[in-house]
């Protein structure tokens, strides 16, 4: 059985982070980075508000060089995936299937998961025309039809890498009023082959064996149209994925972790000796550098939180 | 340069190549992980994918297609999101992965269609 000073699970910006501090202060590390390494940025291109980079940075390369960071100093990374936690005892428990690992700390920064919209379709057609990662799949729908759903920055900047092949895209909205920054909406309202359509809902998703076309409600005219296209991108949001924590830590009503957030030790959580960081606590500003700020804190926090438990023993 | 060397990752298939593959003489099955240069997700699954074709060598051929230069044959077989992993048998579809589900994922689905 290993037994570690600090374990972190996740390997977002937050999770890397924590790794590169935490290894720095010798606390040799142990990084669950998932079987999905990478977190979010892994499906963008271009990351253009990473400060100290002009010229932008690919969001895959960028964490990759955060992962290397975080390695080079020692963080051992295991792309595993966490399965079950016990937080209730001194030392916590943390199983991977049927390994145990214990730590006297754990940093959890397991961000969060796109939300599916569960309408009709989109599971038969995930892949064939329904996906999540425009970045990753644009160049599928050159000279077609595509549609993104949602309203935010991820749904503009999916909108705007689909307008480079796409013949049209529509950004479908139900509100009349996006939440994407005044840079981003003002990109999208300002793209040529980019429609937005407002107050609109998506119903259901059509085709045979690739998507065809989809039905829409106006929730203002309260009609239903059928559109047609060969894409439908999903951008609606994301929920932290805290399904493992819920009966070991205090969540907020939409699963979010509940952290101290005043000092000293702001990213401490309901259990002394685990904190949490980036987009699993933090539903307000949800960028890659206050994710990394919050998982340098973290990593401070339970330097202190060893330190000060070293003294009393 | 073709010694009796251990296979080294995952084989390139190119549409030139592709149905020969699917009808190997031996009737080994087919993995193909349609991927592209510039997509995160593919990069991740990558290693992974190579890892998988050293370790199931002789029992199931794995390879990979670049979208990007075989978009007819990725458009053949419905492929509309990448990464896609599509294991064929005897020329047929019997299983597809949208997206990189992770290491385990792939060896549950190799396994299952030995």
């Amino acid at each position: 059985m290993a037994q570690a000073q600090v374990i972190i699970i996740g390997s977002g910006p937050a999770g890397y982070t924590a790794g590169i501090y935490a290894a720095r202060a010798s606390l040799k590390p142990v990084l669950f980075a998932g079987e999905k390494p990478g977190g979010q940025l892994m499906n963008t291109t271009l990351v253009e508000n990473w400060p100290g980079t002009e010229a932008g940075v690919m969001g895959p390369e960028l964490m990759m060089e955060m992962r290397n960071q975080a390695v080079k100093f020692g963080t051992e990374i295991i792309d595993k995936k966490v399965t079950k936690v016990d937080f209730s005892g001194e030392l916590k428990k943390v199983w991977v299937g049927d390994e145990l690992h214990e730590a006297k700390t754990v940093i959890i920064a397991t961000g969060a998961a796109g939300i599916m919209s569960g309408v009709p379709g989109e599971k038969k057609f995930f892949g064939r025309g329904v996906a999540t990662c425009a970045v990753c799949d644009a160049p599928f729908y050159k000279d077609k039809v595509a549609m993104v759903i949602g309203g935010g920055d991820a749904a503009v900047e999916d909108t705007m890498a689909l307008t480079k092949f796409a013949s049209k895209v529509y950004l479908v909205h139900r509100r009349d009023k996006l939440r994407a920054s005044k840079v981003m909406a003002d990109r999208v309202m300002n793209a040529p082959k980019a429609e937005i359509l407002w107050n609109t809902e998506l119903k259901q998703v059509l085709g045979d064996k690739l998507v065809e076309k989809v039905e829409l409600y106006n929730n203002k005219t309260k009609q239903t149209k059928e559109i047609e296209t060969k894409g439908v991108f999903l951008a609606i949001g994301h929920k932290p994925v805290t399904e493992i924590f819920k009966d070991q830590l205090d969540l907020d009503k939409k699963g979010f972790i509940k952290t101290k957030l005043t000092y000293p030790g702001a990213t401490t959580t309901s259990v002394e000796g685990v904190f949490a960081a980036g987009d699993v606590v933090d539903h307000r500003y949800k960028q890659a550098v206050t994710s990394a700020g919050m998982g340098c804190q973290a990593a401070l926090d339970a330097e202190k939180y060893l330190e000060n438990n070293e003294r009393k023993e | 340069m073709s010694d009796d060397k251990k296979q080294t990752g995952a084989v390139h298939l190119t549409t030139d190549n592709f149905k020969d593959t699917l009808d190997n003489k031996e009737g080994l099955p087919v993995f193909v992980d349609f991927f592209a240069e510039w997509c995160g997700p593919c990069k991740m699954a990558a290693p992974v994918v190579d890892k998988l074709a050293d370790e199931y060598q002789g029992k199931m051929i794995i390879t990979k297609l670049d979208v990007d230069e075989n978009n007819q044959t990725a458009a053949e077989h419905g492929v509309m999101s990448i990464p896609t992993v599509i294991i064929f048998k005897n020329g047929e579809e019997v299983d597809r992965a949208i997206g990189f589900p992770g290491e385990d994922a792939f060896r549950k689905m190799i396994d299952k269609n030995l």
